[in-house]
């Protein structure tokens, strides 16, 4: 089997050690970027949006309470999937780091990429859309998966 | 944008106060790398809602570009946006 499947204990996932070596790099990436602290660019920021783009005081106030939750939780869930890249079979709670994790990973390569809801059909040769695209049919795996048994 | 609904008479005597009650809304914006199967998932997930009712809103982002979601008190709003961005979902809060 290769992709993810519901299985009795939890999700089954079968990927090749190059695929799971890849999923493990690209968290580990993501990670360092986010714990950088730099200026974030357009990829990074996606992963941020303004929660209230009109009203500048409710905006500050949810950066303020909000956001630091966010980013804990965003970075939890990267390390769980950098962790457990390697498993068979994943739990509840690593299928939801997954589904958070594979799908931030997403955001901010698509973002770098610039893609639209009409890429493949316009730049299909575009080097990063081989990861993008592959990230893309995991997360469609897993979405499938856990939307089976909701 | 003109009016043509009758004018509101009546002013409310605590502003403050109709200010602070007056509801959020919690919005999701279309964006060209969430999925749509993953957009009506999440929804599905988060608020509980019906598979269908899910899908319907999924399909209102798609088309139209946005859809409200939820809504209610701001740190219900507050709250509902931070779990949908936790979810990558590009989700916004206003005053209704």
């Amino acid at each position: 089997m290769h992709g993810i499947r519901q299985g009795s204990d939890g999700l089954r996932v079968g990927l090749a050690p190059q695929e799971r070596e890849l999923l493990r790099a690209l968290c580990s990436q993501l990670l360092e970027e986010l714990r950088g602290g730099g200026d974030p660019d357009a990829g990074l920021a996606r992963l941020f949006p303004s929660a209230s783009p009109d009203d500048e005081g409710a905006a500050a106030q949810y950066e303020e309470l909000v956001r630091p939750g966010l980013e804990e939780g965003k970075l939890g869930a990267l390390q769980r999937v950098e962790a457990t890249a390697g498993e068979e079979r994943l739990g509840a709670q690593d299928a939801a780091a997954w589904l958070t994790g594979l799908n931030d990973l997403r955001l901010v390569l698509g973002t770098r990429l610039g893609v639209t809801e009409e890429t493949y059909a316009d730049e299909p040769e575009h080097p990063g859309l081989a990861v993008y695209g592959w990230l893309t049919w995991l997360q469609g795996e897993l979405v499938e998966a856990l939307a089976a048994d909701l | 944008m003109s009016t043509l609904a009758p004018q509101r008479v009546e002013r409310p005597r605590h502003e403050e106060s109709v200010e602070r009650d007056r509801p959020w809304i919690v919005i999701v914006w279309n964006d060209p790398i969430n999925l749509m199967t993953y957009v009506s998932y999440v929804i599905q997930k988060l608020f509980g809602f019906p598979k269908e009712k899910a899908e319907r809103l999924m399909l209102q982002v798609h088309v139209e570009g946005k859809a409200v979601v939820s809504g209610g008190t701001r740190e219900k709003a507050e709250h509902d946006v931070a779990r949908l961005q936790e979810h990558g979902l590009w989700a916004t809060m206003r005053r209704d």
